[in-house]
């Protein structure tokens, strides 16, 4: 550095200099006892209404469950389940009977859930090609679909193994002799069927092959408007999941008994997992989930706690701001 | 011709001294080392001015060029990227790139691969562009240039890099010598030449070379032209002080000695020029062999940072282990049984294409093993990648801040401090010793006369700077109060000194030196007394030993006054063997004795004659000149004046001089005695000036018996020399004392005070004799008056043992046995007196060092060493430098910081945890191989207690950062592994990961890193003991680092459950949507972003607008990334697509989590904060706070401030606080026993009742006790 180099610093206070000189304007803020107090308060007033508003709109939400994979095998075919799933020539004929508790307001969303179900399997998961889904059989390269990828050197479309264990029970829903209209539409993600799913990509060799996986789909429909499929391919993050089935547009009242029938084809039987069949409303915060709610009251009202604790504490062992006895040298006067 | 005599003998008499400095003297006559030559080890054979000869074997040596770089062009790629996958964790990403290539990978290539490659080019361009700047440094050396011998008598200018063995060459003065060089001729009519070895050894004395007399005719350019000689010798080594060879020339053969071998790196001073033949050149060189290749130095975090990587890898391998036998387990007992797997079956798998290996039934092991390898990169984000990275780019932007730093700017030499390399930074904060050189660090290598004592009456004032704080700090408490200072000086001066004003103290620098007299006039001069000055001392009473006293300093000594053309004054300069005598001619000429002029035999003095009141010139005899030698501690000239009558005149350390004294010289003795002591106290070098009246015949008588000793030859000369010295030189007549200041570096005793406020240890490590180091011991306030000290030397008999030889190892045995009794009763007497506080100050001497450092002894001495508050090491070699700076490190443990100047410190400079050079100096040497240059010394004040504490403070803090967010995030893909049956899944798109550590946390890291501050710089400085959190290191011990590792798995845990909890299975909308694999991840990632960056802004104490900018930026980056990422085509931004503003953006859950589990995941942490600060606080937290109310009262003369700031100056030993607060300290005692005798005696003599008495005693006792409240802390 040069001497005018440096005038030249001098003479610009600017905020480079500020910087080179560490002394860039700075708030330091200092935790007072004042600050932490004023702090928990705060959050306790924040969460406590969230958890409650929140826990609200889990209340409001009414949700009926039914886990049918059990009581949908005939008695005599308990003992064996997987040969009575794998048998295609029995019936899976299914007849279940669900009770309203509370009235439910329409649209109400039919989900099946699968529990102990690995849709998140790294293998599952990366059996797919979304090149394909997107551009049909124009897109050749299908060796991320294996194993499911080739059916006679055919490519299969849409290919993997997700789209090959496609879940095909399937639900009707009677009320009072009178089927209930089920709205199969807008099940999947906006974003999936118009971008992600061609619209003029058609099945293809699909479960053509020797072992058949799960559903089949219409060769006639385009694959963005198959949206069972679609949110069969938006895989799951946990091995116990729900899916979206379709909505019921009408309004079900208290005590009305619901008759489903469904055909139980889908084979969960060989490795233990459930099936159940949801019914549920949603608020504005989606389903019914008290963990939420209660997750903000608790940090709500230990924090309140805390701010309690604390001024009790400061009360007592009140240590005066800046308390210069603490300090290492004075410490150590007082103690030797 | 009695000139050319003269010259002869004075460098004759010089011959013997030229081995007083050598430690390692090789043995003269008896066993002619010459006899070795052509043995092993002996074999170098140099054909002299043929250098053509030298260009094939088997002569063939080195050229002269030097080169200290690590790489070279070919070299650098595979060693740089070498040292690169030396780092544990670069490695470990190096192998998860390979892997990455097969697809063992969890991950995309791009997103392992682009990472590695950004980290490791990044560390290799740093190390490219400080290769180069090395390089450009040893192109300026190499292409210095050197006058060498064409041929015919002709001399060119040479690149010294084209230098050759054999080579003649020219070397004019003040110039370096370009390799080690055989002196053949000088300027010197008799061959001898001045040598300043400053940069070898450090001792500032210039040192003489002598040439054979066979080569004295080659003084002329002419006559090279047909000169041929052959000189055989030993191999290059990097013994300094030994050389043994032989000189074949015109057929005989003369035997070589270290007098004849002229170092690279060393200087030719005070002769015109030289001739000299090329001996060693480029690394043979004695010079270059001493050096040792510069390490590559880790500060203590960085160590300990390695071993937090081994916890965070065996982490991973532990949750990787889980990972792949649960995936095992799953295998054999589910998967098999998971239909829609389709997992190959294990009869026909073989020869199947698609056969999965990381899933195959009926190779449990064998998948297992490869999911371990998957797990392991999967799990990689435990392990910083980023870390190294970006530790190495905020230490470079703090370097850059260091180097600019305004404070650290000299404007004298233009120079600023410069962090030489950047990864030390941190380990400026936690240094707990210094070891400093003395000459060119310590002090300016300048002598200036201070002060002198002539026929007992001091001169040149006496308050010294303590005295003065002293009062200063009494007076600002206290009623003024007359007080004498010096009870002998009464007569010539009183001083009220609790009258001096107070203005100029100031809380900031309360112990700044408060009178600082202003620069002298004149170099090396720096005395005002107006009874002396301007020929004033003709009315001072005792005239005739004033004038004998000018008499001694004008003509006893070995300058030569230069005539300078260009001067305007009729003053003169001078050039001498040290610099005190180029003082003290000064100072002679200053007072009307101007030495004007020097024959071979004559001195002439200007004299200013008190009679006349004119100036008369006259002109003195040389007669003999017994010489300066460290043992005999004295010099002598005799002389004889126009009168014809004989003077012997000597000047000599006061020791030495009293013993011999006359009876009748000893009239000014006690009086002289007393003034030595203070000035001694005030590290004023002194010598003692005596003389004495010969009578012809005694002179007559004497001059033989000196001739013949003279022309001995043998062994036992030197012992004839000193008997004939003996005689003389007694019965001298004291005339006074002259004080010289060995002048300090600006700066130099605050920053010394300041560094001993903070806790730090200084050692003084010179290659001066102990006289000096002790003086600047005084000077530097390393030592004082009442501080016991411990000397450790070599017994006499044990010294000047010529037995030596043969009876070595019983000789050395016994050495040993004295030097560690004296080492045991030492330290015998500090236990004793631990209780008191007297401290204690050890000073050692080189050849005692050398038996203290062996192996038995060495632990006996550290321990010593390490109790006193200061050591003084004296006379120690560079490699005993670099050897106690090796064992202290070792054997304390503590971090050692060395500070020097010369090539003589580079051994120290390298050995220690950092060093230090001083730039100010021509040499180089020690700044090329320190970490960190400086101007000055007292930079290092700031550079250590600033800048230090910052860096200490801020990279431990970016370093547990660092670990706990990568903790935090690490984790949580674990415990999804354990949602997915471990089968190697990630919760997160490819590219979130890639970029967490590279975008979205690493600027709010690299802001703290390089802008937090506990307090601002003017607090450190003021608060000098909150240094010792590096040493102590408060901010990385290792339950901050547990801490914050377990924090770090808090966080993951709260993020992670809480997202499945709330998340699964229900709803995410009103239409009733669910959430899946990718928006899970996308939530919970956000989670993460939040809290990491939430975190570091709770760490922050120093919030400018960077932080804000750099911590809610980061978080805004991430949804501006999401979205960008998220609106690009679909087979780009796979299962991102649209996943912000078609999927979790609408969602009102996903804001409610993001404010939930942020809180929640930070609460643990300010819970603990909070019970830190309120109930435990550090020492930054208090002073912060005590910031804060400065600031709102707005007082810097806060009664509570300036008290808190005397307080934390700790209870040192050391420095010019310390000085004072003892002498407060004795002041307070001294006057308390006036008070009360003035007490007693008035009481008595008034007859007033006891009440009054009590009262005062009273009141003396309250007066006590404020003292001892007050002020006593320090000095107990």
């Amino acid at each position: 550095m040069t001497d005018p180099n440096r005038e030249r610093y001098r003479i610009r206070e600017t905020a480079f200099y500020l910087f080179t000189q560490q002394s860039l304007p700075a708030c330091k803020p200092v935790l007072t006892p004042g600050w932490v107090i004023t702090i928990f308060l705060f959050m306790g007033l924040i969460f406590i209404p969230v958890g409650l508003v929140t826990l609200r709109a889990s209340h409001s939400v009414v949700e009926i469950v039914d886990r049918y994979d059990i009581e949908c095998v005939p008695e005599s075919s308990r003992i064996d389940k997987i040969s009575y799933i794998q048998d295609d020539s029995i019936p899976k004929n299914c007849s279940r009977f669900m009770k309203v508790r509370k009235y439910m307001k329409a649209p109400i969303n039919i989900y099946y859930q699968l529990d102990n179900y690995y849709q998140n399997h790294r293998r599952y998961v990366k059996s797919r090609s979304d090149k394909q889904l997107l551009h049909g059989r124009k897109y050749h390269d299908t060796s991320s679909c294996q194993p499911v990828e080739l059916n006679n050197g055919q490519p299969i479309v849409p290919c993997g193994l997700i789209a090959w264990s496609l879940f095909n029970d399937s639900f009707t829903f009677i009320r009072e002799r009178a089927e209930l209209k089920v709205n199969r539409k807008n099940i999947a993600w906006k974003s999936d069927r118009d971008h992600k799913f061609g619209k003029n990509v058609h099945p293809f060799s699909f479960q053509n092959g020797t072992l058949i996986g799960g559903g089949k789909l219409y060769p006639k429909i385009p694959l963005s408007d198959q949206e069972d499929l679609i949110v069969w391919m938006r895989t799951s993050a946990l091995p116990s999941f729900r899916k979206l089935y379709g909505r019921i547009e009408e309004d079900l009242d208290v005590d009305d008994v619901i008759v489903v029938n469904l055909m139980n084809n889908y084979n969960t039987y060989s490795f233990g997992g459930k099936k159940k069949l949801v019914l549920s409303t949603s608020s504005w915060l989606g389903g019914k989930n008290n963990f939420l709610g209660h997750a903000c009251i608790i940090v709500g009202c230990s924090s309140l706690v805390l701010a309690i604790v604390f001024t009790l504490l400061h009360l007592k062992y009140r240590r005066p701001y800046g308390d210069t006895s603490y300090l290492p040298w004075n410490r150590k006067s007082l103690s030797g | 011709m009695a000139a050319a005599t003269s010259r002869t003998r004075k460098g004759k008499i010089r011959w013997s001294k030229l081995y007083s400095f050598a430690c390692l003297r090789p043995s003269t006559s008896e066993e002619r080392p010459a006899d070795r030559v052509g043995q092993p080890g002996f074999s170098r054979v140099v054909f002299c001015n043929e250098p053509y000869l030298h260009k094939k074997k088997p002569y063939k040596y080195p050229y002269n060029n030097i080169s200290t770089t690590k790489y070279n062009v070919l070299t650098f790629l595979p060693r740089a990227l070498f040292e690169q996958f030396r780092r544990v964790a670069n490695f470990y990403f190096l192998l998860a790139a390979v892997f990455s290539l097969f697809s063992l990978a969890p991950f995309s290539r791009a997103s392992l691969i682009v990472p590695l490659i950004f980290v490791v080019g990044i560390s290799m361009i740093k190390e490219a562009i400080e290769d180069w700047h090395r390089f450009l440094q040893d192109l300026d050396v190499n292409n210095r240039t050197v006058k060498a011998h064409l041929n015919n008598g002709v001399f060119v200018d040479k690149p010294w890099k084209d230098l050759r063995v054999g080579d003649v060459v020219k070397v004019n003065k003040d110039e370096y010598f370009p390799s080690d060089i055989l002196l053949l001729s000088s300027s010197y009519e008799d061959g001898l030449c001045y040598v300043e070895t400053m940069n070898l050894d450090g001792e500032t004395n210039l040192k003489i070379k002598r040439c054979l007399e066979a080569s004295l005719c080659l003084n002329e350019d002419e006559e090279f032209s047909q000169f041929k000689a052959k000189v055989r010798c030993e191999d290059p080594n990097p013994n300094l002080y030994t050389f043994v060879g032989t000189l074949e020339f015109e057929k005989e053969s003369y035997p070589l000695s270290p007098s004849q071998l002229l170092l690279r790196d060393s200087k030719l001073r005070n002769t015109d020029y030289i001739y000299g033949v090329v001996i060693f050149s480029g690394h043979d060189t004695k010079a270059v062999r001493n050096s040792t290749r510069s390490p590559s130095k880790r500060s203590r975090i960085e160590r300990k940072m390695d071993h937090i990587i081994y916890i965070l890898f065996s982490m991973l391998v532990l949750v990787s282990l889980v990972s792949s036998i649960g995936s095992s387990l799953f295998l054999k007992h589910d998967m098999v049984d998971w239909w829609y797997l389709r997992l190959p079956d294990g009869s026909s798998s073989e020869d199947d294409d698609d056969d999965d290996l990381f899933f195959n039934p009926s190779k449990p092991v064998k998948s297992a093993v490869l999911q371990f390898i998957r797990a392991l990169i999967l799990y990689g984000y435990l392990i910083p990648i980023s870390l190294y990275v970006s530790i190495e780019v905020v230490k470079v932007l703090q370097k850059m801040l260091i180097d600019k730093d305004i404070e650290l700017y000299d404007e004298v030499t233009c120079k600023s401090v410069q962090a030489r390399t950047s990864n030390l930074n941190e380990e400026l904060g936690q240094v707990e010793m210094i070891l400093s050189d003395k000459t060119g660090t310590l002090t300016c290598n300048q002598m200036e006369f201070r002060k002198c004592s002539i026929a007992g009456i001091s001169y040149g004032g006496d308050i010294t700077d303590v005295d003065l704080a002293a009062s200063m700090r009494m007076n600002a408490d206290f009623e003024p109060f007359e007080f004498s200072m010096d009870e002998t000086n009464r007569g010539t001066r009183s001083f009220e000194l609790f009258e001096f004003s107070v203005s100029g103290f100031s809380a900031q620098n309360g112990n700044a030196r408060l009178l600082k007299t202003e620069e002298p006039v004149i170099k090396g001069f720096n005395f005002r007394d107006d009874r002396l000055m301007n020929k004033n001392w003709i009315h001072v009473p005792n005239l005739s030993d004033i004038t004998m006293f000018f008499r001694v300093m004008a003509l006893c000594h070995t300058g030569i006054p230069i005539e300078d053309d260009n001067r305007i004054t009729d003053k003169l300069s001078y050039e001498a063997e040290s610099p005190e005598e180029v003082s003290f001619l000064i100072a002679s000429q200053e007072f009307g004795f101007q030495f004007f002029r020097r024959t071979q035999s004559l001195m002439v003095l200007k004299e200013f004659d008190p009679s006349s009141m004119k100036e008369v010139e006259r002109e003195y005899k040389l007669l003999n000149l017994l010489e300066f030698s460290s043992s005999r501690k004295r010099m002598s000239v005799i002389v004889s004046n126009e009168d014809g009558r004989f003077f012997l005149l000597c000047k000599g350390a006061d020791s030495i001089i009293f013993d011999r004294l006359a009876d009748n010289g000893r009239t000014y003795e006690q009086a002289t005695a007393l003034h030595l002591s203070s000035y001694a106290e005030d590290g004023l070098r002194t010598l003692a000036f005596a003389y004495r009246e010969l009578e012809a015949a005694e002179y007559e008588h004497w001059n033989k018996i000196f001739t013949q000793a003279k022309a001995t030859i043998g062994p036992e000369r030197e012992e004839l020399l000193e008997q004939a010295s003996e005689m003389i030189e007694k019965d001298l007549i004291l005339l006074g004392v002259v004080a010289v200041e060995d002048k300090l570096q600006k700066g130099v005793p605050e920053c010394i005070d300041k560094l001993a406020q903070a806790g730090l240890k200084i050692w003084l490590l010179t290659g001066d004799k102990r006289e000096t180091a002790v003086n600047i011991g005084f000077a530097c306030s390393l030592l004082r008056q009442d501080m016991m000290q411990f000397h450790l030397s070599l017994s006499r008999e044990a010294e000047s043992n010529k037995e030596v030889k043969w009876l070595l190892f019983l000789a050395l045995q016994a050495i040993e046995e004295d030097i560690l009794q004296q080492i045991q009763s030492s330290y015998k007497l500090l236990c004793e007196e631990g209780n008191n506080e007297a401290p204690y100050g050890l000073i050692i001497d080189g050849k005692a060092l050398e038996i203290a450092l062996r192996g038995n002894v060495k632990d006996e001495f550290l321990q010593l060493a390490v109790n006193c508050a200061s050591v003084i090491c004296c006379r120690v070699s560079p490699k005993q430098k670099a050897l106690i700076t090796r064992l202290v490190k070792q054997y304390t443990g503590r971090t050692t910081l060395a500070i020097g100047d010369g090539a003589n410190d580079v051994g120290m400079i390298q050995e220690a945890d950092i060093g230090v050079g001083i730039s100010g100096m021509e040499g180089m040497q020690a700044v090329m191989a320190s970490d960190f240059s400086l101007p000055q010394f007292r930079f290092l004040e700031r550079l250590l207690i600033v800048h230090g504490h910052w860096c200490y403070q801020r990279i431990s803090k970016m370093v547990l950062y660092f670990v706990y967010k990568n903790v935090a995030f690490g984790l949580t893909l674990f415990y999804y592994e354990l949602y997915t049956s471990f089968s190697g899944e990630a919760l997160y798109n490819d590219w979130y990961m890639t970029m967490f550590n590279v975008m979205l946390t690493s600027l709010p890291v690299i802001a703290l890193g390089v802008l937090e501050q506990d307090v601002s710089s003017d607090i450190c400085l003021q608060f000098p003991a909150l240094y010792q959190q590096g040493p102590r290191n408060v901010h990385f011990s290792w339950s901050r680092i547990i801490g914050w590792i377990l924090n770090g798995v808090v966080t993951s845990l709260v993020i992670f459950l809480a997202n499945i909890y709330i998340l699964s299975p229900t709803a995410l909308q009103r239409n009733g949507f669910v959430v899946d694999i990718d928006s899970l991840g996308a939530i919970t990632y956000t989670c993460v972003i939040w809290t990491v960056n939430c975190q570091i802004a709770l760490i922050t104490h120093h919030f400018t607008w960077i932080q804000h900018l750099s911590i809610w930026g980061s978080i805004l980056l991430w949804y501006i990334f999401l979205l960008v990422y998220g609106a690009l085509p679909p087979n780009l931004s796979g299962n991102a697509f649209q996943v912000l503003i078609g999927v979790i953006g609408p969602a009102p859950l996903y804001w409610t989590i993001t404010m939930l589990v942020g809180v929640v995941s930070l609460l643990p942490y300010f819970v603990h904060i909070t019970i830190q600060r309120s109930f435990y606080p550090m020492d930054d937290h208090i002073i912060q706070e005590m910031e804060k109310c400065l600031k709102k009262y707005d007082a810097r003369d806060n009664e509570m401030w300036e008290r808190e700031q005397r307080n934390s100056q700790r209870s040192t030993n050391i420095g010019f606080s310390a000085r004072v607060e003892a002498k407060v300290l004795s002041f307070s005692q001294q006057m308390q026993q006036k008070k009360l005798c003035v007490g007693a005696i008035t009481s008595l003599q008034k007859q007033i009742d006891t009440r009054q008495i009590q009262l005062a005693l009273a009141q003396a006792e309250v007066m006590h006790l404020r003292f001892r409240h007050g002020y006593g802390n320090g000095a107990g």
